[in-house]
């Protein structure tokens, strides 16, 4: 039963990620890029630990909590260059 | 007295620093304890120069209720913006800017409200005023924006004014 | 038997958050208003999966790993700063102090508050 609960799982997010693509592609405003490239990171998140589940190794938490901090400090750095011009004053 | 406090500025900071690299190590051994309580030591003490002032929590136990209130708001906060997305359509929803005038003081409290206010029923802050007397929050469907207004300072404001002040 | 039905109805709940947040960001139709449903869905979403995978550790291979509680934290921990700073990116381009309500008592938010030579103090 978890098997199948994991492939639901699987396809929801594929096809977020799927769409937050779609968004960075299509979006005529920056700030809808930045937002969808910070779910995009989020729902990575989310694929990679419930690969992990799925193949009961815990390998991908490493992977996960780097996604995480890359993500953010990514998302923060973009959105900074926007506001600001550059990143660090 | 004030040796100790220059050498553990932050002792919370600390006690945090502790706990999240045994998270990290993931293992409850007398060896992970006593070197995340070293970075513990260490990295407050360096970060000093960038966070002068203390942070001062008057009530600990007060902390305990705050994060139960925002955890379960969390939870009613997806369920009804993912009701918003799933049925409601976009000519019938009311967003609306509201401003939500503050009487926190401390930078530590005006950040941690504006944090609850993102994570929350509806809204999000955006912005805080040139001088730290005012929050910007967008709401995503408000019927009554004097409400929503009222309810962030009654049942969030109103908790962290005892806490930190 | 009953950690199962717990682990496969976080990972339904979580799927079904996570497409949500990001279908709203389709769906949605002000800048705005898209902020919302990335910020929220999502956190209830990679939360259920955190929540799933936890228990299973616990039922399933019969240890605690705190890796989980670590990532959610973090999560929730960001979220609200990138939401700020993706807030803070429309007003600088696309909202006027007009278009917002009044800043109480002083007047001007501090995204617009940027050519008396007042700030650079961040």
């Amino acid at each position: 039963m978890i098997a199948y609960a994991a492939i639901f799982a699987f396809v929801c997010f594929a096809l977020a990620v799927l769409m937050n693509l779609w968004k960075i592609l299509s979006a005529d405003e920056i700030a809808d890029r930045i937002l969808a490239l910070d779910s995009m990171f989020i729902n990575a998140i989310a694929l990679m630990v419930l690969y992990g589940l799925a193949l009961g190794t815990e390998i991908y938490f490493e992977a996960a909590l780097i996604i995480a901090m890359l993500g953010f400090v990514s998302t923060v750095a973009y959105a900074r260059f926007i506001l600001r011009g550059n990143i660090i004053e | 007295m004030r040796l100790l406090q220059r050498l553990l500025p932050h002792p919370i900071l600390t006690l945090l620093l502790t706990f999240t690299w045994i998270m990290l190590a993931n293992s409850w051994t007398l060896n992970s304890l006593v070197f995340g309580f070293l970075l513990g030591l260490l990295i407050p003490f360096l970060t000093q120069p960038y966070w002068p002032q203390q942070m001062k929590v008057k009530r600990p136990l007060k902390v305990v209720e705050y994060i139960f209130v925002v955890l379960y708001d969390i939870l009613l906060a997806n369920v009804a913006v993912a009701r918003i997305v799933a049925f409601k359509a976009n000519a019938k929803r009311r967003p609306a800017w509201i401003a939500v005038p503050l009487e926190l003081r401390t930078p530590e409290a005006i950040t941690v409200l504006a944090g609850t206010i993102t994570m929350t029923p509806g809204t999000v802050s955006a912005d805080v005023s040139a001088e730290g007397h005012a929050l910007l929050v967008h709401c995503l469907d408000a019927d009554d924006p004097d409400a929503v207004r009222d309810e962030i300072k009654q049942r969030y404001e109103r908790r962290l004014m005892e806490i930190f002040e | 038997m009953i950690s199962e039905y717990l682990i496969a109805g976080f990972l339904i709940i979580a799927g079904i958050f996570g497409f949500l947040g990001s279908f709203g960001l389709i769906k949605l139709n002000d800048p705005m208003s898209r902020l919302h449903a990335p910020t929220k869905a999502t956190s209830l979403g990679v939360g259920g999966v955190l929540l799933a995978s936890m228990v299973h550790g616990i039922a399933v291979e019969g240890h605690l790993s705190l890796h989980e509680v670590m990532i959610t934290l973090f999560l929730f921990l960001t979220a609200p700063v990138t939401a700020l700073f993706i807030a803070k990116v429309h007003l600088h381009r696309h909202e006027t102090p007009d278009s917002l309500p009044r800043a109480g008592e002083d007047g001007i938010w501090a995204t617009h508050n940027v050519d008396d030579g007042a700030e650079d103090k961040d």
